[in-house]
């Protein structure tokens, strides 16, 4: 592997060199594992080994849940209530799964969040920030059909909803809905094939997973600095890093278990906390529900989605220029889709040289206003189609928008940053300054 | 480390904000029932179960049904625990559809309570997860920890709901009930004082059987709510206990990197 400069593996014995001139997997699990890591990542660094976490419990409780589970219109609803009732521990594996989701996605806004901040998607980054954003598409398009799974209320009519949209995109939108259902509306086919893909895609994010590793070893991890490791020689390097094992994994290990004390708190004491009722409702096709909202991950987005209503300027121009081929839910789909779009292509968006926000005055308080705009969307995502949450959702979507448009290319211009440390040396030194009378100081320079 | 508080902030409103959504739902305010099984370590009331088990067999079993639960599970640990020949006594009074024989036959443990009787008339197995009382505070529901879903509370508070005018629509009688979304059902009110006589002599007030009903049903939507808050419990106490351990390996194992002489 290359990057930055470390020991590599040896094999010392006759039978490891036996192995390693066939197949050098030793080598590779040491590399990866001994990867010399930036000694100052902070506590926001921790969101990778949840989200590692997170994939493999989604997979080991589905795995099992899938040996129960009947993917079919009649048998879908009653097979859940046997899990619960029936299986060994189901009730358990049950919820395990489906807090287990809304762990994954805690855990991947705070990463995503953490990644804006600190520049982490600049270069060389970029192929890790756009297999991340890739990950995080496949995790929602598995996260939603999942929760058709158990064909409650909110299950068939988000389903009938979100599906709807596709029905939205102009001339093959309708053949695609119907490619998606797998019919006219959503019935036992939808759920055959949502049950497959929903099996399916864990594996391929796993996949992307591994790239996404792989692709920032090879660039080394990012900092709270964003100032690069030194890799002129080992001994530089050496100033500025530490291996992965065993610091960052049992720092990493140790943030996870904080974290799963509160998961399990909330699985064992809970569980329906995050669900909506009506889901314990079998789907009935011909009663809709008083409220239709998706699960909390997609507020965010769901918002944005609604806030392009036919009455705004924007989408009355679209629609003229276009000659009446994009519509209010046309143009409510894209601007969904192009929400994500355009976080993926901050690293072209960004104009700034300085890559943490921490040395961006400026900067700061635009992306602190991202934070709160996201939550207001979230907010306004579960709120009624109508005023005033609609005038807010316009406003909370045209933000975002912005900020990724307008304001990061601008602020490379205009701002001008502190300048950072030289070295991840002396910013970790700054922190942890040497020890005077037997107490360690600790100072925060740059915050 | 002023990212890090805004995102554990962040994380606390993030898991706030659905139950937010659920603030506006309409109906009278339900009050909660101080039942045995709300927070944490709760757990259900065999005798009020039993006695909830009652109230369903004589009033509500005559148009709902119980299609999710089996009959055996009458005799679980943190259920009614009926003794056996109880259970198996009981199963005898319900009839089901057998598709061997091609026809009716007494109920044996290894069966599930029958369906509705009416098609108007909802199956109860799930009825106290179907509704949530409790969002408070603030919209942000925390206080189910404490309290519990709401769900039971819910049931308690429609069964007492029932404000004695009727009226007459498109061929079906309707109630008025405060603690209802839109305010009339076609149900009637079930159950009134004395109704049933509890071979306990417990209270059969209304209100103390709706809570027994209420308890019962509860427990036919989440039979296995005592073994999961014990293993929450095992859970958060175990994960606890590696947290410190992990703590401690930890700043120790940093201690040589961050202190310097």
């Amino acid at each position: 592997m290359s990057g930055i400069p470390h020991d590599h593996y040896e094999p010392k014995t006759k039978g490891e060199k036996w192995i390693n001139s066939r197949l050098p997997i030793v080598g590779l699990m040491y590399d990866t594992l001994m990867l010399p890591t930036p000694k100052n990542l902070n506590w926001m660094w921790i969101w990778g080994i949840v989200l590692t976490f997170c994939l493999a419990l989604q997979i080991v409780t589905g795995i099992v849940l899938a040996m129960h589970y009947n993917p079919s219109v009649d048998g879908a609803f009653a097979s859940i209530e046997h899990i619960m009732r029936n299986v060994n521990g189901g009730d358990m594996l049950r919820y395990l799964h489906m807090n287990g989701a809304s762990l994954f996605f805690i855990a991947v806004y705070a990463h995503i969040f953490r990644g804006l901040y600190y520049g982490s998607y600049k270069a060389p980054r970029e192929i890790t920030w756009i297999i991340g954003m890739i990950i995080y598409l496949l995790m929602m398009a598995t996260a939603f059909m999942g929760y058709v799974l158990p064909w409650g209320q909110m299950s068939f009519w988000g389903a009938t909803v979100i599906t709807g949209l596709f029905g939205a995109i102009p001339f093959i939108g309708e053949a695609l809905q119907t490619l998606l259902l797998g019919g006219p509306a959503v019935d036992n086919a939808t759920l055959n094939r949502f049950f497959s893909l929903h099996y399916l895609l864990p594996f391929v994010t796993a996949g992307l997973v591994i790239l996404h590793i792989w692709a920032f070893h090879t660039t080394g991890n990012n900092n709270p600095t964003g100032v690069d490791v030194r890799r002129t020689s080992k001994e530089e390097a050496e100033k500025d890093t530490l291996p992965f094992w065993p610091y960052f994994v049992i720092k990493d290990l140790f943030a996870l278990a904080v974290i799963l004390v509160l998961f399990f708190a909330v699985v064992g004491f809970m569980p329906n906390y995050l669900g909506h009722p009506d889901n314990y409702i079998e789907a009935n096709a011909l009663v809709t529900p008083a409220h239709i909202v998706p699960e909390w991950y997609f507020l965010p987005f769901y918002a944005i989605l609604r806030a392009f209503t036919p009455d705004v300027w924007i989408v009355m121009f679209a629609d003229f220029i276009s000659g009446g081929i994009i519509k209010a839910d046309f143009f409510g789909v894209v601007a969904m889709f192009a929400a994500i779009a355009v976080m993926a292509a901050a690293p072209w968006l960004d104009t700034s040289r300085v890559r943490s926000g921490r040395y961006r005055p400026m900067f700061k308080w635009w992306f602190g206003l991202l934070v709160v705009d996201f939550f207001v969307l979230m907010w306004v995502g579960a709120m009624p189609a109508e005023e005033p949450y609609n005038t807010i959702a316009l406003i909370a979507a045209t933000y975002w928008f912005v900020y990724f448009l307008v304001i990061l290319p601008l602020l490379g211009v205009i701002e001008k940053p502190m300048a950072p440390p030289e070295t991840i040396e002396d910013d970790f030194n700054a922190h942890y300054a040497p020890k005077v009378g037997g107490t360690t100081t600790i100072v925060n320079p740059a915050e | 480390m002023n990212i890090i508080k805004a995102t554990l902030l962040s994380a606390f409103i993030a898991l706030a904000a659905p139950a937010a959504m659920a603030a506006g739902e309409k109906g009278e305010t339900i009050a909660n029932i101080d039942f045995s099984f709300d927070g944490p370590f709760g757990t259900y009331d065999v005798n009020q179960l039993q006695r909830g088990l009652q109230v369903y067999t004589e009033v509500c079993s005559a148009c709902h049904g119980l299609k999710f639960v089996p009959l055996r599970t009458l005799g679980d640990e943190g259920g009614p625990m009926l003794p056996e020949d109880q259970v198996i006594e009981y199963s005898t009074q319900w009839e089901v559809f057998d598709q061997e024989i091609d026809d009716f036959r007494d109920a044996t443990p290894v069966d599930h309570f029958p369906e509705s009787n009416m098609e108007t008339a909802p199956d109860l197995s799930l009825m106290a997860k179907k509704r949530k009382a409790f969002s408070g505070p603030y919209g942000l529901g925390i206080n189910q920890l404490l309290y519990g879903f709401g769900g039971a509370e819910y049931i308690a508070a429609l069964l007492q709901g029932y404000t004695g005018e009727e009226k007459f629509q498109a061929g079906v009688t309707l109630y008025e009930n405060k603690y209802l979304e839109g305010g009339w059902l076609s149900m009637g009110p079930p159950l009134d004082d004395g109704w049933i006589e509890y071979a306990d002599g417990s209270s059969n007030s209304l209100e103390a059987m709706s809570e027994d009903v209420a308890a019962f049903l509860m427990w036919t939507a989440e039979p296995k709510m005592g073994s999961r808050k014990q293993a929450g419990f095992a859970g958060v106490l175990f994960l606890t206990l590696l947290s410190v351990l992990l703590y401690l390996t930890n700043k120790r194992l940093w201690a040589s990197v961050k202190k310097k002489d």
